[in-house]
């Protein structure tokens, strides 16, 4: 009985720890030049994309599909936790000529 | 004959817009006048925009147009600055200003939904005349590489402006 609580709270522990901390990752596109770069990035569900400015324009990075809408202040960052896996392409509301993809697969672990 | 000439000679000039006036091509004191003054003609007309409209889209569209307009023409003065180069008016910007003046008068005499149309069908066509003249003027006459290099990120940001105003003109009926 005790052994089973031990490997219970044992296996509960490796899945606490293998679905968040250890697989999340913070995942950066670069905003420079009125582009995203790299325009196309792959990441997984509680991933983190960071977009750090170097322009002086306020730029956002807005999904197609309207599940966010970031603002990335001029020479400033935005970030977004990503909660869904799917394709999600999106743009500058501001510059519709800035357009990225990011593809979101199941969690990681 | 004469009308005709002029009839065609005028008709030559709307289609060019903004065609550099000169035939010589300009300098960088000249272009960085025409530059700033292109920005600072589209930061009048987001004024107006903001003054008349009603609209959501055409005042967002115009607080855009404030922003950035305001923020390449702070860059275009550091620059300037920086490189001790006193700008200098010319024929082109002249002409910028005169059909500017022209085309703010004749919307002021518009409003409600007639005015957010020809508001925004105008910066349609504005930013695709500038960046025109960016593209096949200006930025190939431009000597200095730091302003070439800023007129560059200019025409970037523009032409995300006539993309967004095009999208924006969608929604205006």
């Amino acid at each position: 009985m005790s052994r089973f609580q031990i490997a219970g709270a044992l296996v509960l522990g490796l899945l606490l720890a293998g679905g968040s901390s250890s697989a999340a990752e913070t995942i950066r596109v670069n905003v420079a030049n009125m582009a995203f770069t790299p325009g196309e990035v792959s990441a997984h569900v509680g991933d983190t994309i960071e977009w750090v400015s170097t322009d002086f324009v306020m730029h956002t990075a807005t999904a197609r599909d309207k599940q966010w809408d970031i603002t990335i202040p001029p020479k400033g960052t935005g970030s977004v936790v990503l909660k869904q896996a799917g394709t999600i392409d999106y743009y500058c509301r501001f510059h519709p000529n800035m357009k990225g993809r990011i593809t979101v697969a199941d969690a990681a672990g | 004959m004469l009308t005709k000439l002029t009839a065609a000679a005028a008709a030559v000039a709307m289609i060019c817009g903004v065609a550099v006036a000169q035939t010589a091509k300009p300098t960088d004191p000249q272009i960085a006048h025409i530059a700033y003054t292109a920005g600072d003609l589209d930061i009048k007309a987001a004024d107006q925009a903001l003054q008349k409209s009603t609209n959501k889209e055409v005042r967002a569209f115009a607080d855009d147009m404030l922003r950035d307009h305001k923020a390449v023409n702070e860059q275009a003065l550091a620059l300037v600055k920086k490189l001790n180069v006193t700008p200098q008016d010319n024929p082109t910007s002249q002409s910028l200003v005169k059909q500017a003046d022209a085309k703010r008068a004749e919307l002021a005499k518009l409003s409600g939904a007639a005015f957010d149309k020809a508001y925004i069908d105008n910066e349609v066509a504005y930013h695709n005349t500038v960046n025109g003249a960016l593209r096949d003027t200006l930025i190939p006459s431009a000597s200095n590489p730091e302003l070439k290099n800023l007129l560059q990120t200019g025409l970037k940001i523009f032409e995300g402006h006539q993309q967004h105003a095009e999208m924006v003109a969608k929604t205006v009926k």
